[in-house]
């Protein structure tokens, strides 16, 4: 099985859902489509999405909730 | 003669040099937070200093071209490319007429200037074609541009020589701690001595809040203020002062917690004191940081401050000088 990294796009926040007091987007071993939002990054007071852009499953975050994450980072490993 | 914008990235803006002249009547100077930067694009391209570019902070566009250019990405590590073909930042590049300039992830920096040949040719208000986005002045119809817009390309550039590039040691970008070189102001009183001493001394790091307008610290200990009887027309909280003038690059404190540098796109006035003024050399370099970046104020005097704006000058000599040289 191949792994995968999910990278974020930009420098900022990263919350694992998508408000307080909802559940995360996915949780370790779930199943991702391409496409599927894993978390948000906030950043100049505005959110966006964190998309798979591979197949599998998510086996593992590598930040957590609320860590600064900076561009390019991984922030979650997908295998599939 | 235009380009067509695919995919905006985050927040692409079109920028010049900007528009002094009404910051009294509260209207911004805008244009590009890393002016070097812009003008090493527009020189590395043909382009007049000051014509028109674009602006990316953090994710570059996806332009299609529908005619042949030069290009050329200078300021942040945003790496360019050319139908998918990777090319340098700093360097020029042709881009061919139905070809699509697309991005990579950002290596480094915050901003990208993107210079196009002829630069872009929106109509420009107040003598600027620079985006004022919350006082929809500028830009495309007042706004950052948009999927589906077709953006007006100038003509008049000069030849150049594909390759052409600014050399490795006159690009400029901040360092890791990065440094700001700041002059105290006329509020340095206000705060006590431990405070003043503190706030040079602590390692800062940009918050999230960063932007065009302004881009907030946090991390430092919070200033104490000399106490004083309130005066007229001044909030109570001791941060507060009598309504006065914020300069470009002034460092105001609210509640003395976070300081804030004010940026292209700020507002004119207000009621907050200003712990001293970023030096005009180091204002570029506010606009080539990511959040989270560690970051120490610099203690300078007037004499300093103009020493560095010489050498600052001196580099933009030096990369106008070398560019005509190779172009010749």
């Amino acid at each position: 099985m191949a792994t995968k990294q999910i990278l974020s796009l930009l420098p900022g926040i990263f919350y694992r859902s998508p408000a307080p007091d909802q559940p995360p987007y996915k949780s370790e071993g779930d199943a991702v489509a391409v496409g599927d939002v894993v978390g948000l990054v906030e950043v100049m007071k505005t959110f966006h999405e964190i998309k798979a852009d591979s197949a599998g499953t998510l086996t593992r975050f590598l930040i957590d909730n609320e860590d600064a994450v900076m561009a390019g980072q991984p922030v979650a490993e997908v295998a599939g | 003669m235009s380009i067509k914008v695919i995919h905006p990235g985050l927040a692409t803006t079109i920028q010049d040099l900007g528009r002094p002249g009404y910051y009294h009547l509260g209207i911004p100077i805008s244009g590009a937070m890393d002016r070097l930067a812009l003008r090493s694009a527009n020189l590395l391209v043909g382009n007049d200093e000051g014509a028109a570019g674009l602006e990316s902070v953090f994710v570059g566009p996806e332009l299609e071209f529908t005619q042949d250019a030069m290009v050329a990405v200078c300021g942040a590590e945003l790496p360019p490319r050319v139908d998918g073909e990777p090319r340098e930042t700093w360097t020029a590049f042709p881009v061919k007429a139905g070809q699509v300039l697309s991005f990579d992830f950002l290596k480094g920096g915050a901003r990208a200037y993107i210079a196009i040949s002829g630069g872009i040719n929106t109509e420009p208000k107040l003598s600027s074609r620079s985006t004022y986005a919350i006082g929809a002045l500028g830009g495309v119809n007042g706004r950052a541009v948009q999927p589906g817009d077709t953006l007006p390309l100038g003509n008049g550039a000069k030849a150049v020589r594909e390759g052409l590039a600014v050399p490795q040691a006159l690009r400029r970008g901040p360092g890791n701690p990065a440094e700001l070189r700041v002059l105290p102001g006329l509020y340095w009183h206000r705060i006590t001595e431990q405070a003043q001493k503190d706030f040079f001394d602590d390692t800062w790091k940009v918050a999230n809040e960063a932007d065009r307008m302004g881009y907030r610290f946090q991390g430092g200990k919070p200033l104490e203020f000399v106490e004083r009887e309130q005066p007229f027309g001044a909030g109570a909280d001791p941060s507060n002062i009598t309504d006065a003038c914020y300069p470009y690059g002034s460092v105001q404190v609210p509640s003395g917690t976070e300081p804030i540098i004010l940026h292209r796109d700020a507002v004119s006035g207000g009621g907050y004191f200003m712990i001293g003024t970023v030096i005009s050399a180091d204002m570029d370099l506010i606009g080539q940081l990511q959040p989270h970046t560690p970051t120490n104020f610099v203690q300078v005097d007037m004499e300093e401050a103009l020493a560095a704006r010489q050498e600052r000058a001196a580099t933009l000599s030096a990369i106008r000088e070398t560019l005509a040289g190779q172009r010749a």
